[in-house]
C-alpha cells in the first residue's frame, strides 16, 4: 500500500513517516535516472525562485545594458566577454540572466495552469461522478466535445478571442493571465474525466454510504472524503501536464501570441533569437532552446516514474 | 449494425453542431462584425442598414440557423484582414497543409513502425536503448524548437536544403502541389519531418508495446511450437496483429497533425492554412478562426467516424457488441 492509497485516518499519523514508510521513496532510491531527473529539476527551480539573486544583470533595467556590449558570443569563443558566460542578445541583454528570468516565467505561467486545469477538472469530475444522471452527462458531453480538438488549438483560440475583446493596447497587460487561463482551460478534461471514474467507484463504497447516513453535506462528502481518494491519478496527471503546459507557453510565446520581449518566457527567448539564427549568432536562440528542453525532458522523466511508482500493478 | 452506424452519425452531427454554436458566438458577439466591416467615417445609418442587411437584427435563433446554413454552403463570410471571401483563402492554401500533413503521417508510419518492431523483438540489444531514449526525447523537444536545430543544421550551416515556402508549385486546376518538382520536394523535407517527428516517437512506442504484448499470447506460442521460422511468426502473426491498433491511432492523430502544422508553418514559413489561422489570432480576425474551427472538427468528426465503422467492419467482435447495446 502505498500512502496515496491509506484511508485519510492513516495519512494523519504524520506525511512524513507515511512517506519514509513507503514505497514510492523505495523506488525513488532505486532509480538513478530519477534521482538526476529530480535534482535537475531542482536545480532550475531554485534558479528561476531565485533569479533576482543569482543573475549577475537584470535584464529588464535599461541603465545596466549598454548597446556596445551587444551580440557578443559565448565567452569562451573568439570575441566572447567574460563577463557574459553565454553571450549577449541584440539589446546587449545577457543571456545567462534572461534565460534565468525567462525560466521563472515560463515555470510561474506552468504552475498555475496546472493548478487552474486541475481544480477545475477535479471540481467537475467529482460532481460529476457523484451526481451522475443529466449533469454528468452533461459535463462529459462538454469534454468529448472539446477533446475533439488538440490543446494547442484552443488555447489559441481562447488568446484569439480575447485579443479580439480586450484590443491589442490593454491585452499586453494582461497576457500573462490570459496564457494561465488558455492552457488551464486546454488541459482539464483529462481530470475530469480520471476523477469522475474513480468517484464512481468510491461512491459506493461504505465510508461514502455511511457519511450520507449521518447527514453530511453532499459537500463535505464530495471534498473532505471522496477527494483525497482520488488524488494518486491526479497527482501523476499533474506532473506530466507541466511539461505539457511549459511546451504551450512556450510554443504559443514563440507563435508571437504569447508573452512579449518585455516579459519573456524562454519560448520567447527562442523566438527573439530565431531572427538572428541566419547571422550565425546562434546563442541567443539555442541556449534557452536547451533550457526548455532539459527542463521539460526531467520533468517528463519525473512524471514518468511517478506514473509507475503510484501504480501498484506494475510492481 | 445499421441502428449503431446511424446513432453514430447522428453523435457526429451533435458534435459539429456544437463546435459550430461556438463559431457562431465567437463570430456574432466578439466584436461588432458591422464596426469590422466599415471604414471609421460611415454614418450611424449606413451602418443600420448594413445591420439590417446582414439580418442582425433577426431573433437569435434565426441568425445561427443561417449561420449553419452557410457554413454547409462553405460561406463562412469575409475576413477581417484580407477583406476577401474567407473560404477563397482557405481553397488556396488546404493543398499546402495537407500535403505536409500526409506526408509527415506517412514518414511516422514507414518509420516509426520498423523501429517499434525492433525495439520489441530486440528488446535488449543497445540499438533499441537508443532509439528508446531519442523518443523520449522526441517527445520532450517542443515542435518548434526542432524545427530552429532543424533549420540551424541544414538550412543556414550545411545550406543543403531550404528553410522556408514551398518551392515551386504545380497548379493542376482545382490542387496545387509541390510533389512534382525538385524544389518542391526538397522544401518538404524538413517541415515534414519537424511535424512526423512527434507521431513518429509516438508510432515507435505503440508498436513496441502491442508487438511486446502480442508475442506473449497463446497462438504466437503455438506458431512457434508448430516450427515456423520467427520471421513468419513475427512478420506474418504477431505484426499483422499490431497493425490495427496503430493505424486507428495514427488515423484519430491525423486531426493533431493538421492542427499541429500551425507550429511547423510558422516555423518555416509554410503557406498553408495553419499560418492563416495564426494570422487570424493575432489580429482577432473571428470569419477566418471560426471557419478554421469548423472545418478543423469536421476533419476530426469524419475521421472519427471513418475509424469507427471500419472497426465495425473488420472486427467481428464489435459488430456483436453493437448489436447487444
Amino acid at each position: 500500500m502505498t500512502a496515496e492509497s491509506m484511508p485519510s485516518l492513516e495519512v494523519r499519523r504524520g506525511l512524513l513517516a507515511a512517506l519514509r514508510d513507503s514505497d514510492v521513496l523505495y523506488s525513488f532510491r532505486r532509480s538513478r535516472v530519477t534521482m538526476v531527473a529530480a535534482a535537475v529539476t531542482l536545480i532550475m527551480v531554485l534558479g528561476a525562485v531565485f533569479a533576482p539573486w543569482i543573475a549577475p544583470y537584470d535584464p529588464f533595467d535599461v541603465a545596466q545594458l549598454n548597446l556596445l556590449d551587444s551580440h557578443l558570443p559565448p565567452a569562451w569563443l573568439a570575441g566572447g566577454d567574460p563577463r557574459f558566460l553565454l553571450g549577449t542578445d541584440d539589446q546587449g541583454r545577457d543571456v545567462f540572466s534572461t534565460i534565468l528570468y525567462g525560466a521563472r516565467i515560463s515555470l510561474l505561467v506552468g504552475v498555475l495552469s496546472v493548478l487552474l486545469a486541475a481544480t477545475l477538472g477535479i471540481v467537475l469530475g467529482l460532481i460529476a461522478g457523484y451526481a451522475g444522471g443529466a449533469i454528468d452527462a452533461a459535463i462529459m458531453r462538454a469534454a468529448d466535445v472539446q477533446l475533439t480538438f488538440p490543446a494547442i488549438l484552443i488555447a489559441l483560440l481562447i488568446d484569439g478571442v480575447v485579443r479580439a475583446l480586450f484590443g491589442d493596447g490593454r491585452h499586453e497587460q494582461v497576457v500573462f493571465w490570459v496564457l494561465v487561463l488558455a492552457i488551464g482551460l486546454s488541459f482539464w478534461v483529462q481530470y475530469a474525466r480520471t476523477v469522475r471514474g474513480s468517484t464512481l467507484v468510491e461512491k459506493s463504497k461504505e465510508y461514502v454510504l455511511a457519511a450520507r447516513l449521518i447527514g453530511l453535506h453532499p459537500a463535505a462528502i464530495l471534498f473532505r472524503h471522496i477527494l483525497p481518494n482520488v488524488m494518486g491519478p491526479v497527482l501523476v496527471i499533474a506532473t506530466i501536464n507541466l511539461a505539457l503546459a511549459i511546451i504551450l507557453e512556450a510554443t504559443l510565446s514563440f507563435l508571437g501570441v504569447g508573452l512579449p520581449p518585455t516579459q519573456p518566457s524562454l519560448g520567447t527567448l527562442i523566438q527573439v533569437g530565431n531572427n538572428f539564427l541566419f547571422s550565425g549568432e546562434w546563442w541567443i536562440a539555442i541556449f534557452p532552446g536547451i533550457t526548455l528542453a532539459v527542463l521539460v525532458l526531467a520533468v517528463n522523466l519525473l512524471g514518468d516514474w511517478l506514473r509507475d511508482a503510484l501504480n501498484p500493478k506494475l510492481r | 449494425m445499421i441502428a449503431f452506424v446511424i446513432r453514430r452519425m447522428i453523435q457526429a452531427a451533435l458534435v459539429l453542431l456544437a463546435v459550430a454554436l461556438i463559431s457562431f458566438l465567437l463570430f456574432r458577439y466578439v466584436g461588432d462584425p458591422v464596426n469590422q466591416m466599415v471604414g471609421v467615417d460611415t454614418s450611424i445609418e449606413d451602418r443600420a442598414r448594413l445591420r439590417q442587411e446582414l439580418g442582425l437584427n433577426d431573433p437569435v435563433i434565426v441568425q445561427f440557423l443561417r449561420f449553419v446554413g452557410n457554413a454547409l454552403r462553405f460561406n463562412f463570410g469575409i475576413s477581417y484582414q484580407f477583406k476577401q471571401p474567407v473560404i477563397d483563402l482557405i481553397e488556396e492554401r488546404f493543398p499546402a497543409t495537407m500535403e505536409l500533413s500526409i506526408v509527415s503521417a506517412l514518414l511516422a508510419l514507414l518509420v516509426g513502425i520498423p523501429m517499434g518492431v525492433y525495439t520489441a523483438l530486440r528488446r535488449d540489444s543497445w540499438l533499441s536503448k537508443i532509439f528508446l531514449t531519442v523518443s523520449l526525447i522526441g517527445v520532450s523537444l517542443p515542435t518548434f524548437l526542432i524545427g530552429i536545430l532543424l533549420i540551424f543544421v541544414f538550412s543556414v550551416t550545411l545550406k543543403w536544403l531550404p528553410s522556408f515556402g514551398r518551392g515551386e508549385v504545380v497548379d493542376l486546376g482545382f490542387w496545387t502541389t509541390g510533389l512534382l518538382t525538385a524544389s518542391g520536394l526538397q522544401a518538404l523535407i524538413l517541415p515534414a519531418i519537424t511535424l512526423g517527428l512527434f507521431q513518429m516517437t509516438l508510432v515507435m512506442r505503440l508498436v513496441r508495446s502491442e508487438m511486446l504484448e502480442v508475442l506473449r499470447t497463446d497462438y504466437i506460442k503455438f506458431a512457434r511450437a508448430r516450427g515456423l521460422t520467427s520471421r513468419a511468426v513475427n512478420f506474418g502473426h504477431a505484426l499483422r496483429n499490431t497493425l490495427v491498433p496503430v493505424i486507428t491511432i495514427v488515423g484519430l492523430q491525423f486531426g493533431s497533425i493538421i492542427a499541429f502544422a500551425i507550429i511547423t508553418e510558422t516555423v518555416f514559413e509554410w503557406p498553408g492554412m495553419g499560418l492563416l489561422f495564426l494570422k487570424a489570432v493575432q489580429n482577432a480576425d473571428i470569419p477566418i478562426m471560426a471557419a478554421y474551427l469548423l472545418l478543423v472538427a469536421a476533419i476530426f468528426v469524419t475521421i472519427n467516424l471513418a475509424v469507427d465503422l471500419l472497426y465495425v467492419a473488420v472486427d467481428p467482435r464489435i459488430r456483436i457488441e453493437a448489436r447487444t447495446t
